[in-house]
């Protein structure tokens, strides 16, 4: 009996390992043709499905003649017509690539840099936004408001912590943006609104979090700064904001995690451009909405690039968690 | 001459219906430690915490009577018991200091311990600030320990160290009373000793108050002693007296280990 416990219980936790290694290999293998075709440049570029000419001779003309260029580009859209028309057409794999040797002229390039930029940029807005809100929530919460106050707010925190993501989402697209609209210019999606409205999502976790480790802060230490002539004021920043330090550094990280995943509000609120955003209120797309938008009809390199957006997410967001952990580590000791 | 005089004070906290202090009229003697002691809940930590009022820091306490205490620039007497404003708590804080049952070092160095209770009063002077650490933390006999570390962190310091890291930082501020919250009840016996000798030495500079659950600790360093028992100050006197030829019944079988 104890025995089959043991089995059962270490199956299981073995079961976390597998699926997490799994996850990453299939990542990996069907990231691997967009990986070995476009490198680490992958990063760095930022054109995404483009037709470009990759032909020697070809390359040499255009140096040569303006009217050629011209003649050039009408080809490529005429590839470009054909190619859909043979995805339409004909979905067999083999006979796009024949297509793609027989023309010999152009090749689609996929850059992850756009994506990569504006998951970034919205979890970065979103950060700026949301910790100083979050840390007056929580001081609020921790050392100011009474007892009973204190624990209705709290309750609307989690309340707001457990809403939908999708709802964000709407919200976000037909409220705040014209809202952001208003007072920044521009357009209404742009990464300025999905970054904003991300930070109200991650603010209740941050809010939480802070709160709950400023609450450990042991009153015998508060009172002692307190016998000292110390106000509030600092105490709070003396005392309590040094001693939940590690707290507010993990759920600043929790709460990045969370920023960097997020698909469905950022997807009605970023506007889905692969465009590299010239301002704050420009629109531009992230990682998961990339994916989320084109796996539908992507097939060949182009879903293979998506795979290795997916990895390149994985590993972003497993190196922040792993950063959490080693945070709570570190807290634990 | 008393540096605190308590007249009739009660003390009621928020939600409870009978006071858990009655009556309680008590002096605490200028440059001289006065020895609270009484079994548990007897109220002694509970009329230390008033005389700087920390009480406040959580809403809804009921006093009565009066706390006054002696302004040593003026020589008056003023009623701690009447303050409202924040800045005359901070001053009261500052002329009446704590130091608590558990070692309480702040999460930063040794130096900026001892030192913030000079900053928070406002002294920025690098060298004042620097001076004034050292003779605290030599008036706690811990310099010779800590001169060398006063930028590492205060948490790395032993209980016993971290206790009289404590006093230097009470001590810092020149405040004209200490009170002691039973400073030695997590510390092992050579700690404890090493504080009781402090505490003897500090009363040449300030007047002190101690609660004690440690009737040996009461009768080594104490001048007076107050004893004290569901609330009430049953005697007060000069601690041989209180020791050696209690008046009260209840003080003789406390003090013999009768209850207790």
């Amino acid at each position: 009996m104890e025995k089959i416990f043991q089995k059962l219980s270490l199956s299981s936790a073995s079961l976390v390992f597998i699926i997490l290694i799994g996850i990453f290999i299939t990542l990996f293998s069907a990231a691997k043709p967009a990986i070995d075709e476009f490198g680490f440049d992958f990063i760095f570029n930022p054109d995404w499905n483009k037709e470009v000419v990759i032909d020697a001779p070809q390359a040499a003309q255009n140096t040569q003649s303006d009217t050629l260029e011209d003649e050039i580009i009408t080809d490529e859209d005429d590839v470009i017509i054909e190619d859909e028309d043979d995805m339409i057409a004909d979905e067999d794999e083999e006979d796009m690539m024949l297509d793609d040797e027989d023309e010999a002229l152009s090749k689609t390039i996929y850059g992850g840099l756009v994506p990569i930029v504006g998951t970034l940029l919205t979890t970065l807005i979103a950060l700026v936004f949301a910790l100083p809100i979050a840390m007056g929530i929580a001081v609020f919460l921790a050392e100011i408001a009474p007892k009973n106050i204190s624990y209705f707010v709290g309750i609307a925190i989690e309340l707001l912590a457990a809403i939908p993501s999708i709802i964000f989402g709407m919200w976000g697209l037909y409220y705040f943006a014209p809202i952001v609209a208003d007072i920044v210019g521009g357009y209404q999606v742009s990464l300025l609104t999905a970054g904003l409205v991300l930070g109200v999502m991650i603010l209740p976790f941050m809010a939480a979090i802070t709160r709950d480790s400023m609450n450990t802060t042991p009153a015998v230490l508060k009172e002692s700064a307190y016998a000292l002539g110390a106000t509030k004021f600092e105490v709070i920043k003396d005392i309590i904001f040094p001693y939940s330090k590690v707290g507010i550094i993990g759920s600043i990280i929790l709460a990045l995690g969370r920023a960097l995943g997020e698909t469905m509000a950022v997807a009605f609120l970023i506007g889905s451009i692969f465009v590299l955003p010239e301002a704050i209120n420009d629109p531009t797309i992230s990682i998961p909405v990339a994916m989320a938008n084109n796996f539908g009809e992507a097939s060949g390199l182009g879903e293979s690039a998506l795979f290795y957006l997916a990895l390149i997410l994985f590993v972003i967001s497993f190196a922040v968690i792993s950063l959490a952990k080693f945070y709570f580590l570190k807290k634990a000791k | 001459m008393a540096v605190m005089k308590i007249k009739k004070f009660s003390f009621t906290y928020p939600g409870v219906d009978h006071p858990s202090l009655k009556n309680i009229t008590l002096p605490i003697e200028q440059n001289k430690i006065t020895a609270l002691i009484g079994p548990s809940g007897c109220g002694k930590s509970t009329l230390l915490r008033s005389m700087n009022r920390i009480h406040d820091l959580y809403p809804g306490n009921k006093y009565d009577g009066k706390i006054e205490l002696l302004d040593l620039e003026t020589g008056k007497y003023n009623n701690i018991l009447e303050i409202k404003k924040e800045n005359e708590f901070i001053k009261l804080r500052q002329q009446v200091g704590m130091i608590f049952q558990k070692p309480t070092p702040f999460p930063m160095s040794i130096f900026d311990n001892v030192a913030y209770g000079l900053r928070i009063a406002g002294i920025k002077n690098r060298s004042e600030l620097q001076d004034r650490v050292e003779t605290a933390l030599k008036g706690s006999a811990l310099w010779k320990e800590v001169h060398d570390r006063l930028d590492r962190s205060a948490m790395g310091l032993s209980g016993g160290q971290q206790q009289r890291l404590c006093i230097a930082r009470a001590v810092a501020v020149k405040p004209e009373v200490l009170l002691f919250d039973e400073p030695t009840s997590a510390l092992d016996p050579i700690s404890t000793g090493a504080i009781e000798e402090l505490i003897v030495e500090l009363k040449k500079d300030v007047s002190i108050a101690i609660v004690t659950h440690n009737m040996q600790q009461a009768s080594r360093i104490s001048d007076y002693t107050a004893f004290m028992y569901l609330g009430d100050l049953i005697e007060y006197d000069k601690t041989e007296n209180i020791f050696l030829n209690p008046k009260e019944q209840q003080t003789e079988d406390y003090i013999t280990g009768r209850f207790g």
